[in-house]
């Protein structure tokens, strides 16, 4: 488990690292064009920076929980959703328990936030809750759960931010570029030598093509970050849980709703379980999407046959694939022994019922209201039931469903 | 001179291997007590409510005295083995599981039980009781296997043999009985 968290810290932080350097090349490039010097301009990127870190670290978990809408609650208010998360909270070996938070919407989804393992909080929607059965539950808040101690909050914060960062950097330049253009032109004609001239057109245009190119770059490198640690908190989920079917089923539910949670924006997305910005009819797999697409996850879940473990996710990740490239380190993938995955469990009372179970039972309920109204009923050895009203003449009934003449 | 700070760097950095193995080791023996505590907690958690179920269901289940009695005797048995070892306790904890899954499996058929909510909450909790012992056990068993690795593989059971960590006790629940499925008759 550590050495899955370090290598695939090494490789975000290669990711990070590029961000990074996007912010810094534009924040230098813009103060070399602007006041001509490229170190006033790294200093402003770095104050934006740094003022927008500090609010996302000490701040990030209230302000996206207040945005979101979500309400704490204790173990008395929901005991299976509380328990469940006690559960997880003991599978993955997390300190602390995390807080809980019910968001009141009928859009399904979940999401983790916390900076570091012992300040976490997972919030699910009222509509999610109620859609799925215990081991389901599981499974999605296992995800959650992962995301809080493989500490992708705290790396998906960083991102965001210089992200965040790099666009309003780009966005004032290119106001600055329309407005103040003449005041920039006629100090630079001020100047005579023709060698800073040629030098001033090469830093407009590496400013240029960084204004626009920067936000773009990074928001893709923050989307990579993003969809890689979405299959490992898979991974882990069906780890914890042991379980991977109720992760997918999960999924499937989630991916078969078609309504937009309300209180999310681009900024938040990468948080929740599933990208709660999808729109019906459009495919997710592209580069542009922080989450791999859901029917992908459902298929590698479901591929892992008989084992639940890192090393189970990768053989399963590399056949829908059918690619050499797996998406865990290799580190993580050899450490682990075999893992088992364990059975069902056993329906619940009150829980969520099959759709068979509700034929049954309004079949149940209508027979009795038949019988009350001096319905005859006749078994067919074909399985059909056939309910005969009062007075009807003849003595038999041809089974339309096999064929045999039945007797009253 | 150079000789003497060869020997100054390779005593340099054999001591930061022994201190890096070290911590490693210690924090790996800390995590395994931690989660053995977890799992101590959840056993102890189920021993509280098994008097309360018992309670509850007794006036519902009156043709169940044998199963009721299993329970109870089970519980008691875990109770008084708390300080044993993981592989005496895990015994007396799985017959206490197996005893438990009877009754419930049992309480099945009792709708009047089913309809009262004292009974509902007491099942939502022994479930999710359930639960967090087997994933403690599952933590507690990951964390072993890591440790017991790490005592024994090359280098660090250099270190792990230097100041005598021994390796840590699985925490198994095997009874003959759990690989069957619980009987129910619904009568």
């Amino acid at each position: 488990m550590w050495e899955q968290i370090r290598s695939n810290q090494i490789r975000s932080a290669v990711l990070v690292a590029a961000i990074a350097v996007l912010l810094l090349l534009l924040g230098y490039f813009l103060g070399l064009y602007f006041f001509s010097s490229g170190i006033g301009g790294l200093v402003i990127a770095f104050v934006v920076w740094a003022i927008m870190s500090l609010i996302a670290y000490y701040q990030g978990d209230s302000i996206l929980l207040s945005l979101s809408r979500a309400r704490k609650i204790g173990p008395d208010d929901y005991p299976r959703l509380y328990n469940v998360v006690e559960e997880m909270k003991i599978a993955s070996g997390l300190e602390k328990m995390p807080d809980v938070y019910i968001i009141d919407d009928p859009a399904l989804n979940a999401f983790a936030t916390g900076r570091d393992p012992s300040r976490a909080s997972v919030a699910i929607t009222s509509g999610l809750l109620q859609k799925l059965n215990r081991d389901e539950l599981q499974g999605v808040i296992g995800h959650e759960i992962s995301h809080v101690k493989n500490r992708d909050v705290l790396l998906m914060a960083i991102c965001s931010v210089m992200l965040g960062t790099i666009v309003i950097l780009a966005w004032y330049a290119s106001r600055f570029l329309i407005f103040g253009g003449m005041a920039g032109s006629r100090r630079s004609s001020s100047r005579d030598s023709g060698g800073a001239g040629a030098a001033q057109v090469v830093i407009l245009a590496v400013g240029l093509i960084l204004m626009i190119l920067a936000p773009i770059l990074a928001q893709l490198i923050y989307y990579a970050i993003s969809r890689k640690r979405e299959y490992l908190a898979d991974a882990s989920s069906a780890l914890y849980t042991r379980y991977p079917e109720g992760l997918a089923s999960a999924l499937e539910k989630l991916g078969a709703s078609t309504q937009q949670l309300k209180s999310a924006n681009q900024a938040t997305a990468p948080m929740y379980i599933i990208n709660p910005l999808h729109k019906e009819g459009i495919k997710a797999s592209d580069l542009t999407s922080t989450h791999p697409p859901i029917s992908e996850r459902v298929r590698i879940l479901r591929t892992m046959a008989g084992g639940a473990s890192f090393s189970d996710y990768e053989k399963a990740y590399r056949q829908v694939h059918s690619a050499g490239r797996g998406i865990l380190s290799t580190a993580a993938v050899s450490g682990a022994g075999a893992v088992s995955v364990r059975p069902a469990s056993p329906a619940e009372p009150g829980g969520v019922e099959s759709v068979s179970e509700k034929v049954t039972r309004t079949r149940e309920v209508s027979d009795v209201m038949l019988r009350l109204n001096k319905y005859r009923t006749v078994d067919c050895t074909c399985g059909a039931k056939w309910k005969i009203p009062p007075g009807f003449p003849d003595d038999s009934i041809l089974c339309t469903r096999c064929g045999r003449r039945l007797k009253i | 001179m150079i000789a003497v700070w060869i020997i100054v760097a390779i005593v340099v950095i054999f001591l930061a291997f022994l201190a890096g193995n070290y911590n490693g080791l210690v924090g790996l023996r800390n995590q395994v007590k931690n989660a053995w505590a977890q799992i101590d907690v959840q056993l102890k958690r189920r021993h509280d409510l098994i008097p309360n179920l018992v309670e509850t269901v007794r006036g519902y289940m009156t043709h169940e005295r044998g199963t009721l009695e299993a329970v109870t005797k089970a519980r008691n048995v875990a109770q008084q083995l708390s300080s044993a070892g993981a592989g005496e306790r895990g015994k007396a904890e799985g017959e206490l599981s197996v005893a438990l899954g009877r009754l419930l499996a049992v309480a099945e058929s009792y709708p009047d039980l089913k309809a009262n909510q004292n009974f509902l909450a007491l099942q939502e909790e022994l479930t999710s009781t359930e639960n967090k012992i087997s994933f403690s056990r599952q933590f507690y068993n990951d964390s072993v296997l890591k440790f017991n690795n790490k005592t024994q593989m090359f280098p660090s059971n250099i270190i792990a043999g230097m100041f005598s960590f021994k390796a840590g006790e699985f925490f198994e629940v095997t009874v003959p009985e759990q690989r069957e499925a619980p009987k129910v008759s619904f009568t």
